[in-house]
C-alpha cells in the first residue's frame, strides 16, 4: 500500500538524530570550519555515546550499521538502509563535515559491512575504516587505479599513492583499492584493510577545501607496505567474468548516504533562509506561483526540488532494504540530491543578499559545503552515466 | 448495500460482456479481471459470470499502516495493468486523428466511456467502487491514460473527474440526486468549468459571481478549458457567491449560456470549449456546495490531477525516445552512444521519477486524510517544470524528425505546457 510518510518505528531515531544534530553539531559548526584540520574532539564523547546506543539498537544512525539484515518474515520492510538515511539527512542538517568525521562511522566501515566474511567482521568490529580508492591520476575511472598490491608469503605488498581520503590520518584503518594485475583490469582490483601504524604507509599531506573543514582530507603512500593476506576483503581469486561487481556494490548502498546528506543540508540552508524571509514570504501553499513574489516563488520552488530529492532517496534506501537491484535508483537519488543542494544551498545565499553571504550566517558555509556532495561517491556525471548507461542498456564500452 | 452493490456491478459487468471492442481488443481476460477484482465481488457474481474469471490473486494484507511503501495494491496494480493496455491499443492510435479532428472519434468515446471508470469516483452507497484509496487509485489510472494521450484522457476521465467533486464536495442532496444519475444508462455528460481565461488567473479571486436574487442565483462570468464543452448537457462550474467560493450545476442549455470552440496550443483531441454567462438565471437548488466547502481540497486535487497528467505524459516521452536514440545512427554509432543525447535521458527518467514520488506522497496523504496541500503544490511546482523540460527535450533528442507529424512527440510538447498554465480538468 503506497505511503511515503517516515515510517512510524524511525521517528524517535529522527528525533535523536535532531537533537544531536542541533545541540551537539550546530554549537561547533562555524568553530571546525574556521580551525581547518584540528580534531573535532567533542566528537569522541558523542560517538561514544552512539556506539551505545547502536549496541542496544538493531536500527541506528550512521554508514556502519548498514551491512546485511538478517531480517525474519516476508511483507514489505523498512530496514536499516532507510533508518540510516532518515539519521543522516537529520545530522547533516547539524553539518555535514562533522558527520564525516565522526569516529569509526567511515566509509571504509560501509565497506566492511558489506564485503567482510565473517571473520574479518569480527575482527575488525569496533574499527575506524576510512577509505581510499582515488589517486592523483584517477577519480572518476576507479578500475585505472595504479596501486599494486603483491602476494608475498603470508603478505601482500602494496605500492603507490591515494589521495582525498576522507579522515585518512585520523581513521584507525584504511581500506586501499589495489591492482594484483594492472593487465587484467576491473576483475583484478581488491580491496585491503591496511591499519595505521602499518610500516610503509605514510600521511603526506592534508588537503585545504572548499569546505567541509570539519572533515580531514589526507594524501597517503604506500612504500613496499606490507599487509596480511588475511585483510584482504571478500575474494582473492581474480574472476574475469565477475570483474568488478564485488567492490562496486559498495556504492549502491553508500549513494543514498551521500544523498541523504545532501538532502540534509539543503534542508538547513532552507529552513535558515525561510526565517530572514519570515516577514517577506507567507508560504502559505495556497497562492499561484505568479501570484507571489520572486523571493516567495524561489522559496517553493527550491522546496519542490528538495522533496523530489528527498523522495527518490527514500525510494532508493526501501528497496535497499527489500532487496531489490538498486543500483540505477541509488544513481538517480544522488544526481539528484547532489545538484539540488548545491542550487539550494547557494540560491539561499543570494535570497538572504548579504545577510547569506557573511559569515554571522552559516548559509555561507553550507553553500561551501554542498558542492563536495555533487563530487564523492561518483560525480555527478557519473551517476547520469549509470544511470543513462541502464535505461539504455548500453555497456560502459558503448556509453563511455 | 451488499446486494446492492453486486447489483451495480453484475450491470457493469453485463454491459462489458454485451460489447464487442473487448474482444476485438483482446482485452477481454484482463478486463474480466479487472472488473472482478474492482467490484470486490463476492463468489456469487463469479458463479453468475460463469466462472469467466479465475480465482483472483489473494489480498495481500495491507500494509500495516506506518510502514513506507511502494507497492500497489492489487487492485490498483490490476487496473494499471488493464489501462496501459487500454492506452497502448485503444487510445495511442486514436491520438493523431482526434488532435487533426479536434474532437473524439464516437467509436473510441464509447469505448472509454464503457470502461466504467466513472465507478470509481462514485461511492459504494450510490452504487460505486470509490474506496479509502480513490486519490491515488484515480492518479494510477489518469497516469496510465495520458501515456496513451493526454486529450483522449481528459475525454475518458471527464465522468469520474464530475464524480469525484459531487463524492466529495457536494451537498447529500445534490450527491443523491446526481451520483446515481450519472453510472445510468443515458448519464448526462457534464463538462467541469473551473478554469478562468484571465491573465494571471487565481482561483482564490475566480471573475465568476454568483448573485443571489431571492430563489434563485445569477451566474455571470467566463470559464475555459471545458473538455468537450459544446456537447456537454450540464456545466460543473466554481463562482464567488455570497458567503464565498461554490460550486454549480447548471443546464448548458440555460439562457445566457453562451459556448464556443477554443483550440488551444494542445489537447486538441479534447475539444476544448469556452463559456461565457451573462446573467444565467439558475434555481438555488442548483448550487451543489454549502457555504463552508472545503474549495482549497477541490484546488489540490485538481492540481494532482493535472500533475498526474503530466506524468503520464512525460512517460510516454521517455518511453517513446529511448528506442529512438538507440535506433537513429549519426557519424558511424547510434546517437545514444553520445553523453549529449544519453545525459538529457537520464534527467528525463530522474526528474520524472521525482514527480511521480510527489504526485504519490499528496495522494497517499489525502486518502489517508492528512493535510496535503503542501504537497500537492510543491508536485505541481515540480510537474510544471519538470514535465516542460522533458516533452521539449523529447522533441530535441528526434531532430527535425521530432518537429513533424510523423512522431507524437511534437504533440506531446504542444500538450503539456497546457498542464504548465491551467490544471483544473481533472480532479482526483
Ligand atoms: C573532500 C573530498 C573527500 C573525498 N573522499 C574520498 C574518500 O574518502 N575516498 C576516496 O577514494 N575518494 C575520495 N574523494 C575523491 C572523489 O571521490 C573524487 O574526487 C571523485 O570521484 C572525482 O574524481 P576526480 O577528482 O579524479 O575527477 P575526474 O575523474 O578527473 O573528473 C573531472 C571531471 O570530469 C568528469 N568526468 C570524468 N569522467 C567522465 C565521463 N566518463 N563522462 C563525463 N564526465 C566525466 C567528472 O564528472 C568531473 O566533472 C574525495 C574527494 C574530496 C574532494
Amino acid at each position: 500500500m503506497i505511503n511515503l510518510e517516515t515510517p512510524r518505528k524511525f521517528r524517535a531515531l529522527v528525533t535523536q538524530a535532531q537533537q544531536v544534530a542541533a545541540q551537539y553539531y550546530r554549537p561547533i559548526s562555524r568553530k571546525y570550519d574556521r580551525a581547518e584540520h584540528s580534531y573535532p574532539k567533542e566528537l569522541d564523547l558523542l560517538a561514544a555515546l552512539l556506539d551505545g546506543m547502536n549496541a542496544g539498537s538493531p536500527e541506528s544512525t550512521g554508514a556502519r550499521t548498514s551491512k546485511r539484515q538478517h531480517d525474519s518474515g516476508d511483507g514489505v520492510r523498512n530496514g536499516s538502509n532507510m533508518s540510516t538515511c532518515l539519521g543522516i539527512m537529520e545530522l547533516c542538517w547539524g553539518d555535514v563535515g562533522l558527520l564525516l568525521a565522526m569516529p569509526r562511522q567511515g566509509l571504509g566501515n560501509a565497506a566492511i559491512a558489506a564485503v567482510a566474511n565473517d571473520e574479518q567482521l569480527q575482527r575488525f568490529d569496533g574499527l575506524w575504516a576510512a577509505m581510499a580508492i582515488t589517486e592523483p591520476d584517477c577519480g572518476s575511472d576507479s578500475a585505472a587505479i595504479r596501486t599494486t598490491a603483491v602476494r608475498d608469503g603470508d603478505d601482500y605488498v602494496l605500492n603507490g599513492e591515494k589521495i582525498f581520503v576522507t579522515s585518512g590520518e585520523r581513521a584507525g584503518a584504511v581500506v586501499v583499492w589495489a591492482t594484483l594485475d594492472k593487465s587484467l583490469g576491473r576483475a583484478a582490483i581488491k580491496s585491503f584493510v591496511v591499519e595505521h601504524g602499518t610500516r610503509g604507509m605514510q600521511v603526506t599531506r592534508l588537503e585545504k577545501k572548499l569546505g567541509i573543514k570539519a572533515s580531514d582530507t589526507a594524501a597517503i603512500r604506500f612504500t613496499d607496505c606490507r599487509v596480511p593476506a588475511a585483510n584482504l576483503l571478500g575474494n582473492a581469486d581474480i574472476d574475469v567474468a565477475k570483474g568488478f561487481a564485488g567492490v562496486m556494490e559498495t556504492f549502491d548502498n553508500t549513494r543514498p548516504m551521500v544523498a541523504a546528506m545532501a538532502i540534509g543540508l539543503a534542508k538547513a540552508s532552507l529552513d535558515r533562509a525561510r526565517e530572514l524571509l519570515e516577514d517577506h514570504c507567507a508560504l502559505d501553499y495556497r497562492k499561484p506561483l505568479l501570484q507571489v513574489s520572486h523571493a516567495e516563488a524561489q522559496l517553493y520552488q527550491l522546496e519542490a526540488e528538495w522533496e523530489a530529492a528527498r523522495l527518490l532517496t527514500l525510494k532508493a534506501a526501501w528497496m535497499a532494504d527489500n532487496r531489490m537491484p538498486n543500483s540505477k535508483e541509488a544513481s538517480m537519488a544522488k544526481a539528484k540530491a547532489g545538484r539540488m543542494a548545491t542550487e539550494v544551498a547557494l540560491k539561499c545565499v543570494e535570497l538572504c543578499g548579504l545577510t547569506g553571504y557573511g559569515e554571522d550566517e552559516l548559509l555561507e558555509k553550507w553553500a561551501r559545503d554542498a558542492k563536495i556532495l555533487d563530487i564523492f561517491e561518483g560525480t555527478q556525471q557519473i551517476q547520469l552515466l549509470i544511470v543513462a548507461r541502464r535505461l539504455l542498456g548500453k555497456s560502459s564500452k558503448e556509453l563511455k | 448495500m451488499l446486494v446492492d452493490l453486486q447489483g451495480r456491478a453484475l450491470a457493469l459487468l453485463n454491459k462489458v460482456a454485451g460489447a464487442e471492442w473487448p474482444d476485438r481488443l483482446r482485452l477481454r481476460k484482463p478486463l474480466e479481471r479487472w472488473l472482478y477484482r474492482g467490484s470486490k465481488a463476492s463468489f456469487s457474481v463469479l458463479a453468475q459470470q460463469g466462472g469467466a474469471a479465475k480465482r483472483a490473486r489473494p489480498n495481500k494484507p495491507a500494509s500495516p499502516r506506518g510502514v513506507f511503501d511502494l507497492t500497489l495494491s492489487d487492485d490498483q496494480q490490476l487496473l494499471c495493468d488493464m489501462l496501459q493496455q487500454v492506452a497502448q491499443d485503444v487510445v495511442r492510435p486514436a491520438a493523431a486523428e482526434a488532435n487533426a479532428a479536434q474532437h473524439c472519434a464516437e467509436e473510441v468515446r464509447a469505448a472509454l466511456a464503457e470502461l466504467g471508470l466513472k465507478h470509481y469516483g462514485v461511492p459504494a452507497a450510490h452504487g460505486g467502487l470509490a474506496d479509502e484509496a480513490a486519490a491515488l487509485t484515480c492518479a494510477l489510472m489518469t497516469e496510465q491514460l495520458a501515456h496513451g494521450d493526454p486529450a483522449l484522457a481528459l475525454v475518458a476521465l471527464q465522468s469520474l473527474s464530475v464524480a469525484n467533486v459531487l463524492r466529495r464536495f457536494a451537498l447529500p442532496a445534490a450527491q443523491q440526486q446526481w451520483l446515481p444519475a450519472l453510472l445510468a444508462e443515458s448519464a448526462p455528460q457534464i463538462a467541469l468549468a473551473l478554469a478562468e481565461p484571465h491573465v494571471l488567473a487565481d482561483p482564490h479571486r475566480l471573475q465568476c459571481r454568483a448573485e443571489r436574487k431571492g430563489q434563485h442565483y445569477q451566474l455571470s462570468g467566463s470559464k475555459s478549458l471545458l473538455v468537450d464543452g459544446l456537447s456537454a448537457d450540464y456545466l460543473l462550474l466554481s463562482a464567488y457567491a455570497e458567503d464565498g467560493p461554490a460550486l454549480f450545476l447548471v443546464e448548458a442549455s440555460r439562457a445566457g449560456v453562451e459556448r464556443c470552440a477554443s483550440p488551444a496550443m494542445g489537447l486538441r483531441g479534447a475539444a476544448l470549449a469556452s463559456v461565457t454567462l451573462r446573467k444565467v438565471r439558475v434555481p438555488h437548488s442548483a448550487r451543489i456546495t454549502a457555504a463552508d466547502f472545503a474549495y482549497q481540497t477541490l484546488l489540490d486535487l485538481a492540481a494532482l490531477g493535472g500533475c498526474a497528467v503530466a506524468v503520464g505524459a512525460a512517460q510516454a516521452a521517455l518511453d517513446y525516445v529511448v528506442p529512438y536514440v538507440n535506433e537513429r545512427q549519426a557519424f558511424g554509432e547510434p546517437i545514444s552512444h553520445r553523453q549529449g543525447v544519453a545525459f538529457p535521458i537520464a534527467n528525463m527518467a530522474i526528474e520524472l521519477e521525482g514527480m511521480r514520488l510527489l504526485l504519490w506522497r499528496a495522494c497517499a496523504r489525502a486518502d489517508q486524510g492528512a493535510s496535503f496541500s503542501r504537497e500537492s503544490y510543491l508536485a505541481r511546482l515540480q510537474a510544471e517544470a519538470k514535465a516542460m523540460t522533458i516533452a521539449s527535450d523529447a522533441v530535441q533528442l528526434l531532430g527535425g524528425h521530432g518537429f513533424t507529424q510523423e512522431h507524437p512527440v511534437e504533440r506531446w510538447y504542444r500538450d503539456v505546457r497546457g498542464f504548465a498554465v491551467l490544471s483544473q480538468s481533472v480532479v482526483l
